[in-house]
């Protein structure tokens, strides 16, 4: 009975981690092309309005977890959608590059991700609504090896929990 | 008796292996002192000569006994202290355990050590191995034990004669009959899975302890159970959980308000030390297995994680970036007296407390390389051991002797395998695992 229950459990994590890695796969364009303003087709309020319109997630220097100018103008935007779409639940995800050892990695994803929760609270998204998780250097999505790569990776990326599309 | 109990205990109630008794010493003279031995303490040494022509059987199986010896030279080889002469170059054949050498045969090709043996099927089932260890140059038996085991039981049999072989020509105590767990690694770079696992300290018997399902990540051995503490993202919160390796019982370990990681066991295996998230702060938490109690180590504004402790419990090291970027610290085991050891330009983290007391083990970054390095633990006298792209987390043979970490290659492709290094800096070896591996942790010695 207990191994039925893990392997169901198991399998819920697999489809979570579906989703984030095809969440990640869509990004995979770097920096610019992810904050680019495009409309498409996507539902106001639903998820891939998030993903395309708003942008879900930002970007670090090297062992920083401080928020450029760029990475606030990214948040604002988030603030202003979640406080619209009251609806949601998020999970803000800090991660690390490769170029770290992993302890300290893992500690830095959280660092990271507070950074991001602690300024969307500031812009009124309820802290209730709001979890963190760090998953450290574990979860690259970009694999080359040099910073064009690494700088995708050190991020904080916004989920949102409960999206239907 | 006491190397049966511990074995015992090792096994879990299983009956596989029993007794070890001192065997019969053949010649008259005692091996008091061997007259032969190895002198470790200089960095590079000679490995010496040994011979190790194949186990006889009798009424058993030849080929085990054959692999038998193939093991023990393995072993002894690996360690890069001995170096196991090509049986094609025996004049003397078929030694078995209860022939005295004619020792003139074995001083023309060089050899200084000369181990024989028997394996012998015993009515019940089971096989006994019987070894002696012999003294070219003198004449002279240094050793000679008997072992029962059951016949699929004859790797451990084996590493446990290179274990007394390792003893009695180096004086220090052997780390073959031990265990490594680690992360196995599948799939692309990008969508890894990571399995916890456990191979014999040689690469073979490779067992996997948990699906893949959850992330799973710094795997620790306790020093005195079949139990492992490690990190796991299944769950509410990633938290630190307590394994049994032999009932595959699991727990979390504590009650914590958020995520931890970086768990370690206390020397007498009572304690997990970890560290415990906190907002943008990571503190070092000490949680008591029994009593369910937990205690602050630090309060800091910075990142404290990779705790570990003295062998005598007295001293807890561990990495900070208290100061601006990732140092160690040494503190009391109550948090007392935090005390910066590390100077050198750099950063410098995974600090491990070795088994002898004497240094402290870390992975340390410099202008983009990953190096092992070891120090005192004062700071003082900073070694390092290996060094290039990424190489990261070491851990400690239980003799103090040798370490094992990994290293890591870049890009798309790369991966991380384990590696081993003596603490001297020398006899650097990959360590072969069917996947890609990280995060290896040594068991304590058996006996």
């Amino acid at each position: 009975m207990v191994l039925v229950a893990n392997f169901i459990r198991g399998l819920k994590a697999l489809a979570v981690l579906g989703t984030v890695l095809l969440v990640a796969a869509c990004a995979q364009t770097g920096p610019e092309g992810l904050n680019a303003a495009g409309q498409g087709n996507a539902t106001p309020g639903s998820g891939q309005d998030f993903i395309v319109n708003v942008g879900d997630r930002v970007f670090f220097e090297e062992d920083q977890s401080t928020l450029n100018s760029q990475a606030q103008g990214v948040l604002n935007l988030q603030a202003q959608w979640l406080n619209r779409y009251s609806q949601y639940t998020i999970t803000v995800e800090g991660h690390a590059d490769e170029r770290g050892t992993r302890q300290y990695n893992i500690a830095l994803g959280a660092r990271r991700a507070q950074s991001a929760r602690d300024y969307l609270v500031s812009l009124g998204v309820s802290a209730s609504r709001i979890k963190t998780i760090s998953y450290g250097k574990e979860r690259p999505v970009a694999v080359c090896n040099d910073n064009s790569c690494w700088s995708q990776n050190r991020r904080a990326v916004t989920v949102l929990n409960n999206a239907t599309n | 008796m006491r190397l049966k109990a511990n074995i015992s205990r090792f096994l879990n109630g299983a009956k596989a292996l029993a007794a070890v008794a001192a065997f019969a010493v053949l010649t008259a003279s005692g091996p008091a002192h061997a007259l032969i031995e190895i002198d470790i303490t200089q960095g590079q040494v000679e490995p010496m000569p040994i011979a190790l022509p194949s186990f006889t059987a009798e009424g058993g199986d030849a080929k085990v006994a054959q692999e038998m010896t193939s093991v023990i030279a393995a072993d002894l080889k690996r360690s890069g202290l001995f170096n196991p002469l090509d049986p094609a170059s025996f004049i003397q054949q078929n030694l078995g355990v209860n022939t005295t050498p004619r020792f003139g045969d074995w001083r023309v090709i060089n050899t200084q050590a000369l181990l024989t043996g028997t394996v012998v099927a015993q009515p019940d089932g089971r096989l006994r191995a019987e070894f002696r260890l012999w003294d070219v140059f003198a004449s002279e038996q240094l050793l000679g034990q008997q072992f029962f085991t059951t016949p699929e039981n004859w790797r451990r049999l084996a590493h446990i004669i290179a274990d007394a072989v390792y003893e009695r020509l180096t004086g220090e105590k052997g780390y073959f009959d031990t265990r490594i767990v680690y992360v196995d690694e599948t799939g692309p770079k990008d969508k890894r899975v990571k399995r916890l696992a456990i191979m014999d300290q040689d690469g073979a018997n490779v067992r996997y302890l948990t699906r893949g399902d959850d992330l799973v990540l710094t795997p620790r051995f306790s020093p005195t159970s079949q139990e492992i503490t490690y990190m796991s993202y299944d769950g509410a919160d990633p938290s630190v959980y307590l394994l049994n390796i032999e009932t595959g019982q699991r727990e979390i370990v504590g009650n914590f308000p958020g995520m931890t990681f970086a768990p370690r066991f206390s020397p007498s295996g009572q304690q997990v030390v970890m560290s415990l998230q906190q907002g943008s702060n990571a503190n070092i938490f000490l949680m008591d297995l029994r009593t369910r109690n937990t205690t602050r180590l630090t309060n800091s504004a910075a990142i404290d994680t990779s705790p570990s402790y003295a062998p005598d419990g007295s001293k807890v090291v561990f990495e900070s970036d208290r100061g601006g970027h990732q140092q160690i610290y040494v503190m009391n085991s109550d948090g007392s007296n935090v005390q910066r050891i590390s100077f050198g330009p750099g950063r410098y983290s995974t600090p491990v407390w070795s088994p002898r007391g004497d240094l402290i083990a870390f992975t340390k970054q410099h202008q983009g390389r990953f190096m092992i390095g070891v120090m005192k633990p004062d700071g003082k006298g900073e070694r390092i051991l290996t060094e290039g792209y990424h190489n990261e987390g070491p851990a400690w043979a239980p003799n103090g002797r040798v370490l094992v970490f990994f290293r890591d290659t870049p890009g798309a492709n790369g991966g991380p395998q384990v590696w081993t290094v003596d603490l001297t800096g020398h006899n650097e070896q990959r360590l072969s695992t069917p996947a890609f591996a990280s995060d290896p942790s040594w068991s304590p010695l058996i006996d």
